[in-house]
Parts: C-alpha cells; sequence; structure tokens
C-alpha cells in the first residue's frame, strides 16, 4: 500500500494517467503485425521484380524507415503525449547526427575515390 | 489498487502551472527523467551504429578480390533471425506491461520467452560468423568483410549485453519484488531491447538485402 502511495505522490505525471498503462496487448501486437509485415515486403522486394529492378534500394529504405516507425510509435511509446515532447526532441537530434555521419562519410568518401587514380577495374 | 487507482484519476485534473516538469510544479517524476536520461544513452550508441554503418558503406564494395556479399550471405537464416528479434520484442513489451500492472508471474514468463528468443537471434548470428570464418571469409580477409563483422558483431555484442542484464533484472524481480526502483530498470531495459530491434532493421537492410537483392 505504502508503494502504491509513493506512487500517487511522486510518479505521477499530469494530463497523463501514468499508471493506467499506456499501451496494451492490442497496441504491441498491432505494432508486431504491420513490423512483421514490413519485413516480409522488404525480403519479398528484395528478392524478386516486383519493384522495378533499379528502385529496389530506395523501396527497401522506404520499408526500413516505415518499419522503424513502427517500431517507434507502437514498442517505444514515442506519440504526442506531454512526456514525449523531450523524447522527440532528443530523437530529433540523434536523427540529425545519423543522417550526418552517414551522408556525409558516404559523399565525401565517393568524392575521395572518384578522384583517385584509376588502380584497376572496379 | 482500487483506491490507489481512484486516487490517481482525481489528482490527475492538476491545472498546467502546477503541473510537474513544466516548473510550476516542480521536477518531473523520477520515471520520466530516468526514462530520459536513458534514452539519451541509447541515441548516443545509435550515433556510434551510425559510424559502423557509415564506413560499411562506403567499404561495402572493396572486396580486394574475396568474396562479396551475395556469395556469402544466407537470407533464410537472416529472416528467421530477423523473426526472432522481432518477436522477443513484442514479448519484451508485453512483459514491461505485465511488469506495470503488477504481475510478476507473467512478467517472468514472459522474460524467460524474450532470453530464449533473443538467445536463439545470437546462436544463429555466432553460427553464421562461424561458417563464414570456416570459409575463409573472416574479419581479416577484406575491408568489406571488417567492416561487416565490426557492425553486425557489434549489435551482437549488444544482444549478449542486453541477455546478461535481462538475467540480472530477472533475478532482481524475483528477490525485490516489483518495486519502484525495479520498475524503472525494467523500463530502461525494455528502452535498450527495442532499440537494438530497430538497429537490426538497418542491420538486415543495408547489409544483408542490400548486398544481395535480386
Amino acid at each position: 500500500m505504502t508503494d502504491a502511495h509513493e506512487h500517487v505522490f511522486d510518479d505521477r505525471t499530469p494530463g497523463v494517467e501514468e499508471h493506467e498503462p499506456t499501451a496494451s496487448y492490442l497496441s504491441y501486437t498491432v505494432g508486431l503485425g504491420l513490423a512483421i509485415l514490413a519485413t516480409i515486403a522488404s525480403f519479398v522486394v528484395s528478392q524478386t521484380n516486383l519493384l522495378w529492378p533499379p528502385g529496389i534500394p530506395v523501396g527497401l529504405i522506404v520499408l526500413a524507415f516505415a518499419q522503424i516507425g513502427v517500431h517507434l510509435v507502437f514498442f517505444l511509446h514515442l506519440g504526442s503525449g506531454s512526456d514525449s515532447t523531450n523524447n522527440i526532441l532528443a530523437l530529433a537530434f540523434g536523427v540529425l547526427i545519423v543522417f550526418l555521419v552517414i551522408t556525409g562519410s558516404i559523399w565525401i568518401m565517393s568524392n575521395l575515390s572518384s578522384n583517385m587514380m584509376p588502380m584497376s577495374v572496379q | 489498487m482500487t483506491i490507489a487507482t481512484t486516487l490517481d484519476r482525481t489528482l490527475t485534473a492538476v491545472p498546467t502551472e502546477l503541473a510537474r516538469g513544466r516548473g510550476g510544479g516542480g521536477p518531473a517524476s523520477k520515471r520520466v527523467v530516468v526514462a530520459y536520461g536513458f534514452w539519451i544513452f541509447i541515441l548516443s550508441d545509435m550515433v556510434m551504429f551510425s559510424a559502423l554503418f557509415a564506413a560499411y558503406a562506403v567499404l561495402q564494395g572493396n572486396t580486394a578480390g574475396g568474396p562479396t556479399g551475395a556469395e556469402l550471405f544466407d537470407l533464410r537464416s537472416v529472416f528467421i533471425e530477423t523473426m526472432c528479434l522481432l518477436l522477443s520484442s513484442y514479448t519484451c513489451g508485453l512483459g514491461a506491461l505485465s511488469a506495470e500492472r503488477r504481475q510478476p508471474g507473467r512478467f517472468l514468463i514472459f522474460a524467460v520467452l524474450t532470453f530464449v528468443l533473443g538467445a536463439a537471434f545470437l546462436f544463429i548470428e555466432v553460427s553464421e560468423f562461424a561458417r563464414m570464418v570456416q570459409k575463409g571469409a573472416g574479419p581479416s580477409r577484406s575491408a568489406f568483410l571488417s567492416a561487416f563483422f565490426t557492425l553486425v558483431g557489434t549489435h551482437g555484442v549488444h544482444v549478449a549485453g542486453g541477455l546478461i542484464a535481462l538475467i540480472y533484472l530477472a533475478a532482481q524481480v524475483i528477490a525485490k519484488g516489483l518495486r519502484a526502483a525495479v520498475l524503472r530498470r525494467l523500463l530502461c531495459w525494455s528502452l535498450f531491447w527495442h532499440a537494438l530491434d530497430i538497429v537490426w532493421v538497418g542491420v538486415f537492410t543495408l547489409v544483408y538485402l542490400m548486398g544481395d537483392y535480386h
């Protein structure tokens, strides 16, 4: 009982009934279903000619982003709730850094390698 | 429990200026602050992974005459691995939910399922690595393989660490029960586990599917 009391006063957030869990079995199951769909779609797209072949990498990237979105919303519960604001801002910063590191590296390195002396047939 | 819930309901109608975590009502609850701090750690981990992803993307074609990804990868076992990790993320979520609802028995069942699925993932991954090394396609064969083993191996090390932490947390739940501090640790662990699944989405897309598409 003392534990429950502590919760009421210590672990409560305004506007959100925090200890009514925000998630439910249903939301996890919906998330799992969507994630499985996205996974199967990626594997199918990569192994068949369902998509126009030169567009397959783009299709795979789109599916990966869709699946990451599903994970963030249904598993990590990043939503529009007031508790999520700070987490979403931090995530936005993280995404910026990840984007800079990955695209920056690919861009710079491809630039460098196109300026290299041709050594052999790639 | 019902009294606490009713009390909770009446107390949630707090005016914004007195709300916690907004200035007027003092700091946010410990649960929110702890989860936020752990979220920052996860994002820093993501930044580290992004460097490994970038290295892999750059070195992907540098096979030094050795085997390419398309020759090495077995997409069937990658698919099974992916499903294991995805299902373990699901059971981890259900376990976190049972813990929040103060159902230790149910939590332990889901924890065992999560552990078994995570261990299955790790087992398949390690046997794939062993098969590749046996074929002479170890990390020292080419820049491509160095980047491959670093990226996928780092993810695997994270999964192994997560499994060890899960044993530790399950022991805490058995020994101490689902008290507030244990619940916060469980919350952090489930964030970590879901984040690993997100990294794996990047791995199977960039490494396996883009390395071996039709």
